[in-house]
């Protein structure tokens, strides 16, 4: 394995201007990305997230050369992406959840021979990677549609084989499932996962925590700029997520089943017929506990949620104190 | 190779815009229709006055005829860089950035607006009409003066459309701005610049090089000299002001892309 | 709908428009278009710019002479500088905001609320007006009385009947743009006229050239159209060019007759909603 992408402390502020009084302005500064340093080696799929205004984009403006970093630097494909641009542009495809690549008015095919003809791709290599997109990705019912009058899911699924074209080492996908319906999200992820699979390095920034779930073998979080937590996901989930919850379906309705042992709250639905039984990861086992269940009560079903990654940022979030060595995973 | 590209590019945007028909002609129609309006402010405005700053009727024509294309081709090739601010605003030229083509090139060809050549047809249409009916003693030189002019007009006033539209980059109301130097231009440069008072003709003609678009080729057309005394030489270096015009926009757009990409606002 | 029952619904508006939403209505227009301060410093360097340009050419027009077509020099001036002040105020160009909300079908909501659109849309639009005077038109004047001899008003009514004839004119331009606006419910997209009345508006209404300026055969048949009462008329009752009565029954004829046809297309654009569901 090789890294592909070196941020080196990387740093961006901004200078805000804004009225204070009549004529007066007054600028502040605000820090976007504070000293950001992060590793991605080839072949990775990672997840960069954060709430609005953390500095995911931002942070992916620099890797990609749109904006300059006000300090530190980035190293992407072995190139600057500040100082080489355009042929750093050659080498990745970015996909923006919320701009088009593609042309409104031409139909979808005629776009993509644009980008071909845009990104210089040779004429057979264009034709496997586009065979292969429009295969996995089911473009052929509405390849000879006009981009604007393809609904949101389609439109993404272009979006993302348009950024491959030219048969990316990287691809960069800033919130790519954003306004999508649930059955585009899973298309979408499966054919996203089949090309990590196959080699193609990803980094995602994502609002939906199941992107993650889906398709990252390593999650950074960042706020405020500055990078909280950055390993693969189960092991940021073993670390701070001290809780597991079992949740038992009953054969019927039944009080909330207090009282066993290790287990440290319980919540009822359905009056009573399915119920949430949330025990320390320490201090007993789903199997003690089932064991234990199934002589007090008739059970139906039983299965083992793991807390909700929301919940594992929400509490990553929580730690106010980063050690160093979690920000070098 | 890279010509094509853009070829490309120009070909997708041409069958795009012919298959709306009705609004295409309609468009095309407006834009022939905005031309001649200018034409008849001239015909209006002489038939009230014989000459206008010592010119008259057909030589301003000559000089409305040239510039009108001029611009009308600028208009064409560079006019959608008034969509700039739009492009800044949604990211979309995030997107142009991201590819390995000059960003310049790729706002221009982007959304090439065909319905412009109705401007370009109108004022080349009354061009050669009062070219081919002034009495024009015809030399080789000048043949070639009268062919290349609208041309060169077309570059010098690209070259300030750039450097308007880069204020875009600092400036989010930029647009209108921008819009008062390029049309701005396409009037000062309809009339003689000897109608203007000496201060607004110095900024307009030498500053913004609007006196090259026009007014000295259709002097050295018709052989007269510069009622305001400049040598007869610089009737014929709108070319060398068209590549001067460029560098400096060239160089003004680097400068003005390079700050967006250092404050990406 | 009878004759009767449409003449009942107008006189009742009108009542509303005295007392009803209307008033607050401008004082929101006002205030809206107060927000926008840079694109107004924007718009006072186009119309300087421009009024330069134009003063400059018909100076030139005028050469040694006292005067052209009754203009003298200061008049002419005076011609430019209201010109270029009074297009912020009363709007050639833009102003088709209901057009897109036609084609984006959005109208169904404006439609949908207890007023009169043409009476909240045109109150609105006299607050925008409103503003537009002291930042579109005053800075250009101050600039033209500066840089230039004008000439001002000699008799002080004049000064009531150029107030007058801006609050026809506003109302002029809106009605013409309500009708272009609405058009877009047959036409599907009313850009293509808006485009077009921009143009001629730009040349009929007297804002690059004086009206007078035109040969007489057609500065009488331009007398025909309501475009001379966009700015035309209210240059002229400003100069003091004849009587002032004809400029202002002018506007005032074509003012009424254009805001009543507004409210016949928009009780046809009612029913054409409802019938057709957009």
């Amino acid at each position: 394995m090789s890294a592909l992408i070196v941020a080196d402390r990387l740093r961006r502020s901004f200078h805000i201007s804004h009225r204070a009084g009549f004529l007066r302005r007054r600028r502040t500064e605000v820090v976007a990305v504070d000293a950001v340093s992060f590793t991605v080696q080839r072949g990775e799929a990672v997840g960069y997230v954060g709430p609005n205004g953390a500095g995911k984009s931002t942070t992916i403006k620099m890797l990609t050369g749109i904006l300059t970093p006000s300090s530190g630097g980035a190293t992407v494909c072995g190139l600057d992406p500040a100082k080489d641009r355009r042929a750093l542009a050659a080498r990745i495809g970015v996909v923006f959840g919320q701009r088009s690549q593609l042309w409104w008015d031409l139909p979808l095919s005629e776009s993509f021979e644009l980008l071909r003809s845009i990104f210089r791709v040779p004429k057979d290599s264009y034709q496997e990677r586009l065979d292969e997109c429009v295969e996995l990705l089911e473009l052929t019912p509405f390849l000879a549609t006009p981009v604007r009058q393809l609904s949101l899911g389609q439109r993404m699924r272009g979006e993302v084989t348009a950024a491959l074209l030219h048969d990316p080492e990287l691809l960069v996908l800033d919130e790519p499932t954003i306004g999508l319906d649930l059955e585009s999200k899973e298309r979408l992820r499966a054919f996203l996962a089949d090309l990590n699979q196959r080699g193609t390095t990803l980094l995602l920034t994502t609002h939906d925590l199941d992107d993650i779930e889906r398709l990252c073998g390593r999650l950074m979080v960042i706020d405020h700029g500055r990078v909280l937590a950055d390993g693969p996901l189960a092991e940021l989930r073993a670390e701070v997520v001290t809780e597991r919850t079992l949740v038992v379906d009953l054969t019927e309705p039944h009080p909330p089943l207090t009282g066993l042992p290790g287990v440290r709250e319980v919540r009822t639905e359905l009056d009573g017929l399915r119920q949430h039984l949330v025990f320390g990861r320490s201090d007993t086992t789903a199997a003690a506990l089932i064991s234990a269940l199934v002589d007090r009560v008739a059970v139906h079903d039983v299965s083992v949620a793991e807390p909700e990654i929301e919940e594992l940022i929400r509490r990553l979030y929580k730690r106010t104190t980063v050690p160093d060595a979690m920000t070098d995973l | 190779m890279a010509d094509r590209v853009y070829l490309d590019i120009l070909g997708s945007r041409f069958r795009a815009q012919l298959s709306y028909r009705t609004s295409f002609l309609l468009d095309f129609a407006a834009q022939m229709v905005g031309q001649a309006s200018e034409l008849v402010v001239i015909l209006v405005l002489f038939g009230r006055a014989k000459e206008m700053g010592g010119f008259a009727m057909h030589e301003v024509l000559i000089m409305y005829g040239i510039a009108g294309v001029g611009f009308g081709l600028a208009d064409l090739f560079v006019g959608q860089l008034d969509e700039l601010p739009r492009l800044i605003r949604t990211g979309q030229l995030d997107v142009l950035l991201l590819r390995p083509l000059s960003t310049l090139a790729q706002v221009a060809t982007g959304d090439i607006q065909l319905r412009r050549l109705g401007r370009i047809i109108a004022a080349l249409a009354v061009l050669v009409t009062v070219l081919s009916t002034s009495d024009i003693h015809w030399t080789g030189p000048k043949l070639l003066l009268a062919a290349t002019a609208p041309l060169v007009g077309a570059v010098i006033f690209g070259a300030i459309w750039v450097v308007a539209c880069s204020v875009c980059f600092w400036i989010v109301d930029g647009r209108e701005l921008a819009n008062t130097v390029t049309y701005g231009s396409n009037m000062f440069t309809s009339y003689p610049i000897t109608v203007y008072p000496p201060w607004l003709r110095r900024f307009l003609a030498f500053v913004i090089p609007g006196a090259f678009v026009a007014y000295y080729p259709a002097l050295a057309l018709l052989d007269r000299p510069d009622p305001l005394g400049a040598p007869a030489f610089l009737s014929w270096c709108s070319p060398l002001v068209a590549v001067a015009a460029v560098a400096v926009a060239g160089l003004v757009w680097r400068f003005a892309v390079r700050h967006y990409q250092g404050t990406g606002s | 709908m009878s004759k009767k029952e449409l003449r009942r619904g107008l006189a009742w508006s009108f009542v509303r428009a005295l007392i009803g939403c209307y008033p607050h209505l401008a004082v929101a227009g006002f205030h809206r278009y107060s927000t926008y301060r840079s694109a107004a410093v924007a718009a006072l360097t186009t119309n300087t710019a421009f009024g330069l340009m134009r003063i400059a050419v018909l100076f030139s027009v005028l050469g040694s002479r006292q005067q052209v077509a009754g203009y003298d020099a200061a008049s002419i001036a005076s011609y430019v500088w209201l010109g270029q002040g009074l297009l912020g105020v009363v709007i050639l160009w833009g102003g088709h905001e209901l057009a897109d909300r036609v084609r984006s079908g959005d109208v169904a909501v404006d439609l949908a609320r207890p007023w009169n659109l043409q009476f909240a849309l045109l109150a609105e639009d006299y607050g925008r007006a409103g503003f537009a005077m002291l930042i579109r038109f005053v800075p250009p004047m101050l600039i033209g009385g500066m840089l230039f001899d004008l000439r001002w008003p000699q008799q002080e009514h004049t000064w009531a009947l150029f107030a007058l004839s801006i609050v026809l004119a506003v109302a002029m331009s809106f009605a013409i743009r309500f009708l272009l606006s609405l058009s877009a419910f047959w036409l599907l997209d009313a850009r293509g006229v808006t485009a077009m009345y921009g143009l001629l508006g730009g040349i009929f209404s007297g804002l690059t050239v004086p009206l007078a300026f035109f040969p007489d055969w057609a500065y009488d048949a331009l007398w025909w159209t309501p475009f001379p009462s966009l700015l035309q008329n209210t240059i002229d009752v400003f100069v003091e060019r004849g009587s002032p009565l004809p400029l202002l029954a002018h506007q005032a004829l074509w003012t009424v007759g254009l805001l009543v046809i507004g409210q016949l297309a928009l009780r046809a654009a009612e029913r054409k909603l409802v019938v057709q569901g957009g």
